[in-house]
């Protein structure tokens, strides 16, 4: 296989990437899913939001556009409607995706126009400093829930089978093998794809949350996916009591696949006036 | 052959956006712009062009932005509180340069407003709606005639000048329907393309005039596009030289190039001593007046400018010097009357004719202003 580096502006390093920060596992998963489809660079191109997982698409050796905050899936949109030869991955994050950019990917999703959306879910806002985010945990702390958070949280992956998405799936950032593989599935699904990716934030979430650093989190991520209780439920800081308990572990894996009519906008021959 | 059609304003718009190459329209409902949606529905596909409807404003000007860096001449429009949504992008199509044409069918504001009403509350918004410092190109037609060809030339311009171009009407010209001979054909401009090696492509180095090549994304052209301040290299930067150089040229492709954007018409000024300045719907009022406040013997004129932003200050400066009255009109509570103000800069009395309330200013009623006025003068 090749190199990921092929894939890489290697004149755009260093990265703003915490140390821990397992955005960077997730990225090597997708270049060589990209390899293992054997893409064209020049016909790949990447669109993204903004905060930290968005930051992903300016140093990668595609066509990127860092757009603004949540917009990702309707810049990708108008980007494979005028040029539908294009694959078109969209990265975003859980505040970005979910949060100020929700109307989006729904929409997205319901018109099951062919992108590929990795969502980076490490629960937290981590480029503005560690506020609390619509994926944010019951009783988890933040930035801005000091007491424990007490909003529910968003599901992505029912949110998104709910708006009509034809391939849904969530992985773990603690699994790369796993993810490129889903990847590589979700990039030749016809339609929209989503991927949650379990992703972590030591720098905020971690250390908010007493969680360790890049491998604790990474080995408590892994753990949730073997049914284990997001240890968050049962820390005695949390002074807020959970009103729906934190899911046991999370599903992973393909958790929706169907066929339907990929939308490519309103076009082909001139409607009859007559 | 061309011949006399009878076409409505937004009708005319979308057949001009046509003729200027437009291939893809993403936009949202509202109230009076959506027969512009409307009609690129049904002129798109026949033409291999692509038409979707977003799921709101914000959507719609990411989607034509996205477009235009497939490589598709692309357009929105609007009105008021969709405009509004929009300046999110406007600002990123203005940083990142992306051209794009951004329509504002403008309606009685703040908020909804009054929907199905004329107003010209938007001119400033359209001048400094969005965040930071951001050259503006804005084209104010006042009859359907005229919305076909600005729409043609705001194509035109957010080619030649890699920018989002406003094209800014009012409820009234946007429904009226009049008789019209559209052209045949007309100028069309394209965006300046690479033709150099993709591997040593900066995205963002200009050449003298200010504008670089913008390659569509599948080209053979990989780079970044980004809203965040950014380097030749169109990487993120905080570097203060790079970011001053970046904000100063956005400008400059425009300020350097003031003549072939603007665009001012002149009308009975070289002997009166009463200038009208009015713009849009409220132009063709004053143009009527004018004519009528001549048939009594009152030496008034009409400087209406087509170009909106860059405003041509210097030329309402000439216009200043030369008559003792300025009247501005327009359908707000006060907007470019302040331009006019500083431009005129104490050379000639200005004093403004200004109504908000969803009304248009009919010529019977400008000339109870002008008459007065111009009576004094003479």
């Amino acid at each position: 296989m090749t190199d990921v580096k092929t894939y890489l502006r290697e004149w755009a390093m260093p990265h703003v990437l915490c140390p821990g920060c397992a955005h960077g596992i997730v990225l090597r998963a997708f270049l060589e899913a990209v390899d293992q489809l054997q893409l064209d660079q020049d016909k790949l191109a990447m669109v993204a939001g903004i905060g930290c997982s968005s930051r992903l698409v300016g140093y990668v050796d595609f066509c990127t556009l860092h757009g603004t905050h949540g917009r990702a899936p309707a810049f990708a949109t108008g980007l494979k409607l005028a040029r539908p030869e294009l694959d078109v991955v969209v990265v975003t994050g859980d505040g970005d995706g979910l949060a100020i950019g929700g109307n989006h990917l729904i929409h997205a999703a319901r018109r099951n126009i062919d992108l590929t959306v990795l969502l980076l879910n490490n629960s937290i806002y981590g480029m503005t400093g560690g506020q609390s985010a619509p994926t944010t945990p019951e009783g988890a702390v933040a930035s801005t829930t000091p007491a424990g958070n007490t909003e529910p949280m968003f599901d992505a992956c029912k949110l998104l089978i709910g708006a009509g998405a034809s391939y849904v799936a969530r992985v773990l950032a603690a699994n790369p093998m796993e993810m490129t593989k889903v990847m590589a599935d979700a990039m030749t699904h016809p339609g929209f794809s989503f991927i949650e990716v379990i992703s972590d934030c030591p720098e905020y979430y971690g250390r908010y949350n007493r969680l360790g650093g890049g491998a604790e989190m990474l080995t408590w991520i892994a753990r949730r996916d073997a049914g284990v209780a997001d240890p968050l439920s049962s820390k005695s800081f949390v002074s807020h009591v959970p009103s729906s308990a934190t899911p046991p572990g999370l599903a992973t894996g393909v958790l929706q696949r169907e066929v339907r009519p990929v939308f490519g906008g309103v076009r082909g021959p001139e409607i009859d006036e007559s | 052959m061309s011949e006399t059609q009878l076409v409505q304003g937004n009708e005319a718009c979308a057949r001009g956006a046509l003729a200027a190459g437009c291939r893809f329209y993403g936009g949202y409902p509202i109230t009076p712009s959506s027969e512009i949606a409307e009609h690129m529905v049904r002129l798109l596909p026949g033409v291999g062009g692509t038409f979707v409807q977003m799921e709101d404003e914000i959507a719609s000007l990411a989607a034509v932005i996205g477009a235009s860096l497939a490589g598709s001449k692309a357009m929105t429009a609007t009105s008021g509180p969709g405009f509004s949504l929009m300046q999110e992008h406007i600002g990123f199509a203005a940083m990142a340069e992306v051209p794009c044409v951004v329509v504002d069918v403008m309606r009685g504001g703040p908020s909804t407003g009054l929907p199905t009403s004329p107003s010209q509350g938007d001119v400033m918004q359209a001048r400094w709606g969005t965040h930071g410092d951001h050259p503006a190109i804005v084209l104010a037609p006042s009859s359907v005639g005229e919305v076909f060809d600005l729409t043609v030339r705001a194509f035109n311009l957010a080619e030649r000048f890699r920018t989002p171009v406003i094209v800014i009407y009012d409820e009234i010209i946007g429904h009226t329907r009049e008789s019209v001979v559209l052209p045949e054909s007309v100028e069309v401009k394209e965006r300046l393309r690479p033709n150099g090696d993709p591997d040593v492509f900066w995205p963002k180095t200009a050449p003298a005039d200010g504008v670089p090549p913008l390659p569509a994304f599948g080209d053979g052209y990989r780079f970044h596009v980004t809203g965040l301040t950014h380097d030749e290299r169109g990487f993120p930067t905080n570097d203060a030289e790079q970011a001053g150089a970046l904000i100063k040229r956005i400008h400059a492709k425009v300020e350097a190039h003031f003549e072939e954007i603007s665009e001012v018409e002149t009308f009975m000024l070289d002997d009166a001593d009463v200038a009208i300045f009015a713009y849009g719907v409220v132009g063709r009022s004053a143009r009527e007046t004018v004519l009528r406040a001549r048939a009594a013997g009152v030496k008034v004129g009409l400087i209406r400018p087509v170009t909106l932003w860059p405003f041509p200050y210097s030329h309402v400066a000439e216009v200043a010097k030369q008559v003792d009255t300025m009247i501005v009109a327009e359908l707000n509570l006060g907007q470019l009357i302040g331009e006019v103000e500083r431009a005129a800069a104490s050379q000639a009395e200005v004093v403004g004719h200004l109504r908000a309330d969803g009304e248009p200013i009919a010529p019977s009623e400008l000339l109870t202003v002008v008459t007065p006025i111009g009576g004094r003068a003479s």
